[in-house]
């Protein structure tokens, strides 16, 4: 390599940190800042009206399963907690297996359809985002509630005498996560389907595969990159749901969204709540990497 | 000489559309294929050969008529359920299994153990020459590869009847002699019947043991290449294969009368005003001064290496060419030449039009 060449090298290498330089500096800032903060939060003690007293101590952390006694001050396993982790993970796989299911045969309608519908089809499913999430929650209340559309409908047609109890459960969550995060399965399932040659269909009927086979052995495991990418967008914005659950839930039905806002609201709690947000960040983490692996799994079986 | 056939096709008709905007796709169309041939459906692109192939396969359904397979109705089976494979003209490897598991796939789905499944794949592999490449996935290969790949995967199943929907296509001229070769040495090596669509006459010519010339859904003629070429029963399939003049005349008594007045001797005789069909090279150049040949004026002529065309005029005009091995004849067949024809016995062929 001539010095010519080195120089521009080197020059070119320059220009290029230099014009991602905004952004590294506010993904430094505006991502691991803050979290950054979170992290120290955690290891503080709770100030009498919120806020935070500098004096390190793990409570924060131990808070996450162990409550204090309030009698007897020893520490006992805080079950109302697990029972909100485990709402929330069982919540979020749920809305994940829905959406999919839903998501997968509206996906296949819409890459199905001729070129020039396709482009209708996907603008009406992205109406939903055009209006608030606050809005549409409160109005999937408004369907389920018990003087609601559904209710009163089903009394209407004589299916049911007294209106079935759907909001604040933990179903009415799971709908309204349902219908809120099905756009996000659907697109990146279209994108991968748009993609699939619908020529291998009829090579595998040839060669002797049922339905079955041709969707399980064919059609899924080469759109599978869109799986994963519509479960991700799914699963994680379902762990940390926050309005839904709140509007849908009622106040006992909560998940780690609403029990992490309620460490710095009402429980003036901020190192726990610190410490719950970084746990919902390692569940994230260990789900992910659970999920990436099992569906990487059998790809390359000869290596 | 008893043949057993294996497709029989029975007025079939295949229409695509309702009422008055269907288009028939393939118009009452009959045609035996005989148990280890080599047959080559061949036509000009929507002439219905491929649309025949998918219903032998059954990705279609006839709209009338049956498909026999071994004497038996199949038109309603699904693909799955039909002993045929097909070549895919795009050849639809999977792309998400190596070679290997590709060609074995067939054979999984149909539920063979998975010794008899290892055992065939490897015997494919080796018939196709692919040994080394089993475990790549099918992107990694260049078109002829994959090509074969296609091939081994349709095989290793042994179906009754292997469909091929102009599989060489995409192929360069080199790869695709090759290939002809390679597709005729699997076939008498695995004695399986094979069907093969092409709009290539040359390809049909030199691979079938017999041909099916289709135009405009309607099957126009069967048999031999040889047959086929020497004795086209109409025009469309004399000017599809080959190159041929077409001379308009009327029968009398011992041929046909053409326009420049001269009678041309022909095989066979229909009555009324006729065509005859001759091909270049059953046309040869003698003296003007020839008893009984045909009067002519060089127009003009054509070198191509081993051939010279020579394009000929006849007194009322008709443009007639004559092909010959180039030689030394050249130096006195000028343009503007009076010269004779005098075709080859029995090579005038009179069509119905």
């Amino acid at each position: 390599m001539s010095a010519a060449e080195d120089a521009l090298r080197k020059r070119s290498d320059r220009n290029g940190w230099l014009l991602s330089a905004p952004a590294l500096i506010l993904l430094l800032f505006a991502a691991s800042g803050p979290l950054l903060i979170v992290l120290v939060y955690s290891f503080l003690t709770p100030g009498q009206f919120g806020n935070v007293v500098w004096d390190f101590n793990l409570d924060g952390w131990r808070g996450i399963l162990f409550t204090r006694d309030i009698f007897e001050g020893t520490l006992v396993l805080a079950d109302a907690h697990l029972t909100i982790f485990w709402r929330s993970v069982w919540l979020s796989i749920l809305t994940t297996v829905i959406t999919f299911a839903v998501g997968f045969p509206t996906a296949w309608f819409i890459a199905t359809r001729p070129p020039k519908q396709r482009a209708m089809w996907l603008f009406l499913i992205t109406i939903p985002f055009w209006t608030n999430l606050l809005i549409r929650t409160f109005a999937i209340n408004e369907v389920i509630r018990n003087e609601g559309l559904l209710n009163t409908l089903l009394i209407w047609i004589g299916v049911i005498d007294t209106p079935i109890q759907i909001v604040y459960t933990d179903a009415a969550v799971l709908i309204g996560m349902t219908y809120v995060y099905l756009p996000l399965m659907v697109l990146p399932l279209f994108a991968a389907i748009d993609r699939f040659d619908m020529r291998l269909l009829e090579a595998g009927y040839d060669l002797y595969a049922s339905r079955l086979q041709v969707l399980r052995r064919i059609i899924l495991p080469i759109v599978k990159p869109g799986i994963v990418a519509g479960s991700i967008l799914v699963f994680v914005p379902s762990l940390g749901a926050y309005v839904t659950p709140r509007v849908l839930g009622g106040g006992k039905n909560m998940m780690i969204g609403n029990f992490i806002e309620l460490q710095f609201t009402q429980g003036r709690n901020w190192p726990l709540g610190a410490a719950l947000s970084m746990t919902l960040l390692v569940i994230v983490m260990i789900a992910l990497l659970i999920y990436v692996r099992a569906a990487n799994r059998g790809d390359n079986p000869h290596g | 000489m008893t043949t057993q056939v294996t497709i029989a096709v029975r007025n079939v008709v295949k229409a695509f559309g309702a009422g008055d905007a269907a288009v028939r796709a393939l118009d009452d169309v009959s045609l035996d294929i005989r148990k280890g041939e080599f047959f080559t459906l061949l036509g000009p692109s929507g002439c219905g050969k491929t649309t025949l192939l998918r219903l032998i396969a059954g990705f279609e359904m006839p709209t009338e008529g049956q498909i026999l397979l071994d004497g038996t109705d199949i038109s309603a089976l699904p693909p799955n359920k039909r002993p045929v494979n097909t070549v895919f003209q795009s050849y639809a490897l999977f792309p998400h299994l190596t070679v290997a598991q590709n060609i074995g796939f067939g054979l999984q789905m149909q539920g063979r153990p998975a010794a008899e499944v290892d055992a065939t794949t490897k015997r494919m592999l080796a018939l196709v020459k692919l040994d080394a490449l089993a475990t790549r996935k099918t992107s990694q290969l260049s078109g002829g590869q994959q090509q074969r790949v296609a091939l081994a995967r349709a095989l290793a199943p042994q179906p009754k009847v292997l469909l091929l929907d102009e599989p060489l296509s995409a192929l360069d001229l080199k790869l695709r002699k090759e290939m002809q070769i390679e597709l005729k040495r699997l076939q008498t090596e695995t004695g399986i019947t094979f069907v093969f669509v092409t709009h290539d006459q040359e390809e049909a010519l030199t691979m079938s043991d017999r041909i099916g010339v289709m135009s405009h859904g309607k099957l126009q003629q069967t048999g031999t290449p040889r047959e086929i070429y020497t004795t086209p029963v109409n025009r469309f399939v004399a000017s599809f294969i080959g190159e041929t003049n077409f001379l308009p005349g009327t029968t009398v008594p011992g041929g046909v009368r053409i326009g420049s007045g001269a009678v041309v001797e022909t095989a066979t005789s229909r009555p009324g005003d006729v065509t005859v069909a001759i091909r270049p090279e059953q046309v040869r150049i003698v003296a003007a001064s020839d008893p009984g040949a045909i009067p002519a004026t060089i127009t003009n002529l054509v070198y191509f290496g081993t051939d010279t065309h020579f394009h000929l005029a006849l007194a009322d005009g008709t443009e007639v060419v004559s092909r010959l091995q180039s030689g030394t004849d050249e130096a006195r067949l000028t343009p503007g030449t009076a010269v004779g024809l005098r075709f080859a016995p029995g090579a005038a062929q009179v069509l119905e039009d």
